[in-house]
């Protein structure tokens, strides 16, 4: 529905009110990361704590959402959990489309449920339902129960948490519609401490086109662009799993908790690998002809009398780092039974793994027993992990309960802070180079997505911060405005300025499409001001020495370099984050 | 005549691009509903897709069921579609035994006219237009194991 202004639906799970609120600034904030940001400084409170009930949770669609291929995904925004700033996660799944169809520009949660709940969305109907009885099951049967329980199945989409985010953890995440999630910075704790187990949202409305011709024929070309040619390949053939071997044979592979960067038993979890023997299956966000989710599978024997069951598991690049080079697993199917275990608990697969590969270099080193770890932790034992990653989900005892809390959390407490491998949360699958440790530590989502720096390292060129925050700093000025529109970031390489520029006038949004640049750096400045408001000082940000010691194909890690990166990224950010007058750091 | 056939449903990914093709070409809409084809589950994402769109019937039960000859039979199978006789009564969609007709929420039906618009859209070759045999005694599986 094309707006000059965004539609709000508000939901106050402690009155069980919703409201629809019309919030202007469409033609400054865009939507998704923009609109988000924009939701929070309207209805979150940047003192105080991020699971204050009144604090919001905000999912928020964009201009072009639905209307063109890979405007398929939907940004989530809340206080973090795990640092008490103000954080965005994004994922696909059905989300965006349910939310385009039910007529949402964006959905604002606040407030806490009496009793353990589930909101119920549609074009036209609200409810908010009591489902105590949910309460500890995991995701995968949470999302079997709500299927049935809610009418209108097909064209919907089902949001919901599991153990991990009942129980606060800041590593749980949202599972969106069985194989996507809104992974990382703890939005499933959010959920959690509104004692909102799930959200179904039924995309029940239809919309006319504007009467033009331009619109189906750059849908066509988008179309074609993003499946005939060549430049979707990786994500359609191998999927991103297709970075394993790459990287490894860059020696920029996490390994053992990053202890190496390469192995020779790669081969056994490489993205060709699990083509092989392990995928079952694609599937695809709504409104994406791409189709990059690839499934495998996990086949258990349950019983003595061969009687099996299976399950299907999602896999990426992400996982597989996290859960088996990073904790020295090699066996596809291994690292697919550790996967399944994450799932369903409703953990963050990436800092869940991360944190028990720190555990587990902890527990060598003799600084953390089985009193703490309860099964002898060890690289490569997958048997082991699968139980570790119940116990860090549940926060089984006291050392799980603070390993959940963040890795470095735990190693703050047990004298292990060097070898946390975390750059602002914990760390993605690239050990790239000192650009890309640079940016996910200081990066709004610290995320490797939220610019080029994994791949800014492995061009070559001369070690000058200022050219290579330069390049960050613009960089993720562009991806800001494809997660405005909300563009999955898959597409980047196609949708140029000139191409979204052209999709947007084509729709009506002309007024964005004019003023695109100004429009980017709007939304880049506005999310680092209200990071900023919620306490987040890039100054203070530290690089675990850890980091300092990987060596890779290019050979060991310029300390110094690293070091006058994040001081110059640091800077940058903090201007970023100034009024425009020129005031910088007296106002924060 | 060609109808719109789904043989290869095991490789949908549930993108929907056929249905938001056929909303966008055929009833210039944004939707994944108002359209002659639409994808859903056969019981949760773990499960796999199925299409649901009209099978051509002759006779087709939802003409016999409009009262105003909105929908008409087509020769050879499925119907015609004359949108300006339509009063919305519904009776269409509660005549067809496949679920094919979407009604939205201000009554209008929606069906596939076998056009053969969508079938580009499919990223993975779901979709294809097949030729209306005119007896209905042959074995399509049989013939294709012979062949």
């Amino acid at each position: 529905m094309i707006r000059d202004y965004f539609r709000v639906l508000t939901i106050n799970l402690t009155t069980g009110q919703g409201n629809i609120v019309e919030v202007g600034g469409r033609n400054e904030a865009a939507g998704g990361s923009g609109l988000a940001a924009l939701l929070f400084g309207k209805f979150g409170n940047v003192d105080k704590p991020w699971n204050e009930a009144a604090q919001p949770l905000i999912f928020t669609i964009g201009p072009l959402t639905g209307y063109f291929p890979l405007m398929s995904k939907t940004v989530c925004a809340f206080k973090s959990p795990c640092h008490n700033q103000y954080a965005e996660s994004h994922a696909g799944g059905r989300s965006a489309l349910a939310l385009r169809f039910a007529d949402l520009d964006a959905l604002v949660i606040t407030g806490k449920a009496e009793k353990p709940a589930c909101i119920s969305v549609g074009s036209r109907h609200l409810e908010i339902k009591e489902v105590h009885y949910l309460w500890g099951m995991d995701v995968f049967a949470t999302g079997k129960y709500l299927r049935n329980m809610f009418r209108g199945s097909g064209h919907r989409s089902i949001l919901r948490i599991g153990p991990a985010g009942e129980k606060g953890s800041p590593m749980a995440c949202i599972n969106a519609d069985t194989y996507r999630h809104f992974g990382r910075l703890g939005g499933g704790a959010v959920m959690g401490a509104k004692n909102l187990k799930g959200i179904v949202i039924q995309g029940d409305a239809s919309f006319f086109l504007p009467a033009n011709k331009e619109y189906p024929k750059i849908f066509e070309e988008v179309h074609n662009q993003l499946t005939d040619t060549n430049m979707m390949s990786k994500y359609h053939n191998l999927g991103t799993p297709v970075n394993v071997m790459l990287l490894n044979d860059l020696k920029a592979l996490p390994v053992r908790n990053l202890q190496q960067t390469a192995d020779p038993h790669i081969g056994g979890i490489s993205g060709e690998k699990f083509a092989e023997v392990a995928l079952l299956r694609n599937n695809a966000c709504s409104g994406c002809p791409v189709g990059c989710i690839h499934i495998g599978f996990v086949r258990e024997r349950f019983h003595e009398e061969n009687r099996y069951l299976y399950r299907q598991v999602a896999y990426d690049h992400e996982p597989i780092f996290a859960t088996g080079s990073m904790l020295g697993v090699f066996d596809c199917f291994a690292v697919l039974g550790i996967m399944d275990v994450v799932e369903r608990m409703g953990l963050d697969v990436m800092s869940a793994g991360i944190a028990l590969a720190w555990a587990t270099e902890a527990f060598e080193k003799g600084l953390i027993s089985e009193e703490e770890t309860i099964v002898p932790l060890k690289f490569g034992d997958a048997e082991r992990y699968k139980h570790a990653m119940h116990y860090l989900a549940m926060g089984t005892n006291e050392f799980y309960r603070t390993l959940g809390r963040g890795t470095m959390v735990a190693a703050e407490r047990y004298n292990g802070t060097d070898f946390a491998c975390v750059l602002g949360q914990e760390m993605a699958g690239y050990a790239t180079g000192e650009v890309f440790f640079a940016s996910q530590a200081l990066g709004f989502r610290h995320s490797h997505l939220d610019s080029a720096g994994y791949s800014f390292d492995q061009k070559p060129g001369e070690k000058n911060a200022g050219k290579a925050v330069d390049f960050l700093v613009k960089d993720e000025q562009g991806r800001v405005f494809l997660t405005s529109m909300v563009a999955c970031l898959f597409a980047r390489s196609v949708y140029n300025d000139e191409l979204l520029g052209r999709c947007l006038s084509s729709v009506g949004y002309t007024e964005l499409a004019e003023k695109m640049s100004d429009v980017s750096r709007f939304i880049q400045k506005l999310r680092w001001k209200t990071r900023i408001a919620t306490g987040f000082d890039p100054r203070s940000v530290s690089i675990p020495k850890r980091f300092t010691e990987v060596v890779n194909w290019k050979g060991p890690i310029d300390a110094g370099y690293l070091k006058a990166l994040r001081e110059e990224y640091a800077k940058r950010i903090l201007e970023m984050g100034a009024d425009d007058k020129g005031k910088s750091e007296e106002n924060l | 005549m060609k109808i719109l056939a789904t043989p290869r449903m095991e490789r949908c990914i549930g993108c929907h691009s056929c249905s938001l093709a056929c909303a966008r070409l055929v009833h210039k809409r944004l939707s994944w509903d108002t359209a002659g084809i639409r994808i859903r589950t056969s019981g949760g994402l773990s499960t796999g897709f199925e299409a649901r769109n009209c099978l051509a019937c002759n006779p087709a039960p939802c003409a016999l069921a409009c009262p105003t000859g909105a929908y008409s039979q087509r020769k050879g199978g499925g119907v015609l579609v004359r949108k300006k006789l339509c009063i919305r009564c519904g009776e269409c969609a509660k005549a067809c035994p496949v679920d094919a007709i979407y009604l939205d929420p201000a009554g209008e039906p929606f069906v596939c006219i076998h056009c053969s618009r969508c079938v580009q859209y499919c990223p993975h070759d779901c979709l294809e237009m097949k030729e209306l045999k005119e007896e209905s005694g042959t074995d399509e599986a049989e013939e294709e194991l012979r062949s």
